[in-house]
């Protein structure tokens, strides 16, 4: 059995910081943060998406994931997060290999659209200033972002999303220690 | 040196963490209330429990606070609530609005534009717009599912029916995205327009009512009104006693028993800036 790596080194210092990058990054869509806590998450979890969790996820936001067996046994210690096969049950969707479909977690309702899932995809990297034009709150003119790694049909299905408001799920984009959100607010179109 | 016995800030590590996700969920859709678990603060309901609960979940050690009641950094409200923080959480505090990343505030918006690298959090007595026309909050969540905002229209066309304009003079209900209705707290209606594609990302805390909502930066903010009743933000028509500001919010202050009055900047970090400006242009 192989030893399981710390989580945050100052547990209160470290998830304000990454808290920070996350509601900077959900406040000005497609604008890429940078996580700056030192993680050694177990693969496939990269920084930014075990900031992310660390930081948020707790014993009241069941977490589905695709990430195995010492990814889940490492959230499971230092989130507490209970774990869920059901991926409508859960608060937070963690996709590390092939994203499920933007309406199969929890939306919401249109009393409650808060409940509408976080979706933590994990991509091969973000690079603002090119790619996808986007618009809505947060953005003053136009804001670009390239996601490598992109799941296929994205801003098709992105727009299905963002035309179910309020009500949808929100998208928290990793790579590395990279970070950038889309809020179901926002409107996407190809670059 | 913080105090010791205390977590950072005040409020432990899992409110902290259900304060954040609601925040979180607050900036996705913009002027939404979300209901969260407000916690009992070492200082009574009305003095500002739901800002302190937001500004403790967002501070950190690198963050300079600043905290206005009514405009005035120097009034009880604004001077314990920047204390506690000191002791709390150890942070450096300024009055000056240009050098705070995080402005709590009571009631008032600044008069210096904010900037992107700051977050505006508002203490919010009520965060319900549509409170004082239907109390049972079942019902104002429908209204809200349904964007079915026609109450509000007719409670400001009853004003201009009676008396010719719209009366409301503080916490003029706005339509966020246009989408949502929203309160933006007893902020008087002249503050209204600086909400509108603000630079600065805008947070408000509701703790007796237990409710958080936001406004993300550049975001649509329209003051209701009518097409033949335009929304008008109003200003007492007088310059400033010390300053002579003639675009400031103004406060009307008694200066004697035989009906003297004054008026002066009720912003009091743009009227002390003001008053150095033309010392210091002149040294």
């Amino acid at each position: 059995m192989t030893q399981m790596t710390p989580g945050f080194a100052d547990r209160v210092l470290d998830a304000q910081a990454s808290f920070r990058a996350i509601l900077e990054a959900m406040s000005r869509p497609g604008r890429v943060q940078c996580i700056e806590a030192r993680l050694s998450p177990p693969a496939p979890l990269c920084t930014a998406a075990a900031a992310a969790l660390l930081a948020l996820a707790d014993a009241d936001t069941p977490l589905w994931h695709d990430a195995g067996e010492a990814a889940a046994d490492w959230l499971r210690f230092h989130c507490g997060a209970p774990i869920t096969g059901i991926i409508k049950d859960a608060r937070f969707v963690l996709a590390c290999g092939a994203a499920p479909s933007l309406d199969a977690p929890d939306i919401g309702t249109d009393e409650d659209p808060q409940l509408g899932a976080t979706l933590i995809l994990q991509v091969a990297g973000l690079v603002a200033g090119e790619g996808w034009r986007l618009t809505g709150p947060g953005i003053q003119h136009e804001h670009r972002l390239r996601v490598l790694g992109a799941p296929a049909d994205f801003v098709a299905a992105w727009a299905r999303n963002q035309a179910l408001f309020p009500r949808g799920v929100d998208v928290l984009l990793c790579a590395g220690d990279n970070i950038a959100a889309l809020p179901r607010s926002v409107m996407m179109a190809e670059g | 040196m913080t105090e010791a016995g205390y977590n950072f800030a005040y409020l432990d590590e899992a409110t902290k963490r259900m304060i954040r996700r609601a925040i979180l969920k607050a900036v996705a859709i913009p002027g939404h209330q979300i209901p969260f678990g407000a916690r009992e603060m070492p200082l009574p309901y009305g003095w500002g429990t739901g800002g302190i609960q937001v500004t403790a979940s967002i501070l950190g050690p690198q963050d300079v606070l600043k905290v206005i009641d009514q405009g005035a950094d120097d009034t009880t409200n604004a001077v314990s609530i920047r204390r506690f923080f000191t002791r709390v959480a150890g942070i450096a505090t300024t009055d000056a609005t240009g050098e705070a990343s995080i402005i709590q505030t009571r009631h008032r918006i600044p008069e210096k534009p904010l900037t992107e690298n700051q977050i505006l959090v508002y203490q919010v007595p009520q965060p319900e717009p549509l409170f004082k026309l239907e109390p049972h909050r079942a019902e104002t969540r429908r209204i809200h599912a349904l964007a079915d905002y026609g109450l509000m229209h007719v409670r400001l066309y009853e004003d201009i029916a009676r008396l010719g304009h719209i009366a409301k003079a503080y916490d003029y209900p706005v339509m966020v995205n246009e989408r949502y209705l929203m309160s933006p707290s007893p902020i008087p209606a002249f503050d209204n327009p600086k909400m509108h594609q603000m630079a600065a990302l805008q947070l408000f805390g509701a703790g007796r009512e237990k409710r958080i909502y936001a406004v993300p930066p550049y975001t649509p903010v329209r003051s209701l009104d009518f097409e033949d009743h335009p929304f008008r933000p109003i200003r007492a028509p007088h310059a400033c006693a010390i300053c002579g500001s003639r675009t400031s919010y103004l406060d009307e202050l008694i200066t004697n028993d035989a009906g003297g009055r004054a008026f002066i900047c009720s912003d009091t970090d743009y009227c002390q800036e003001r008053q150095e400006a033309p010392k210091a242009a002149a040294e």
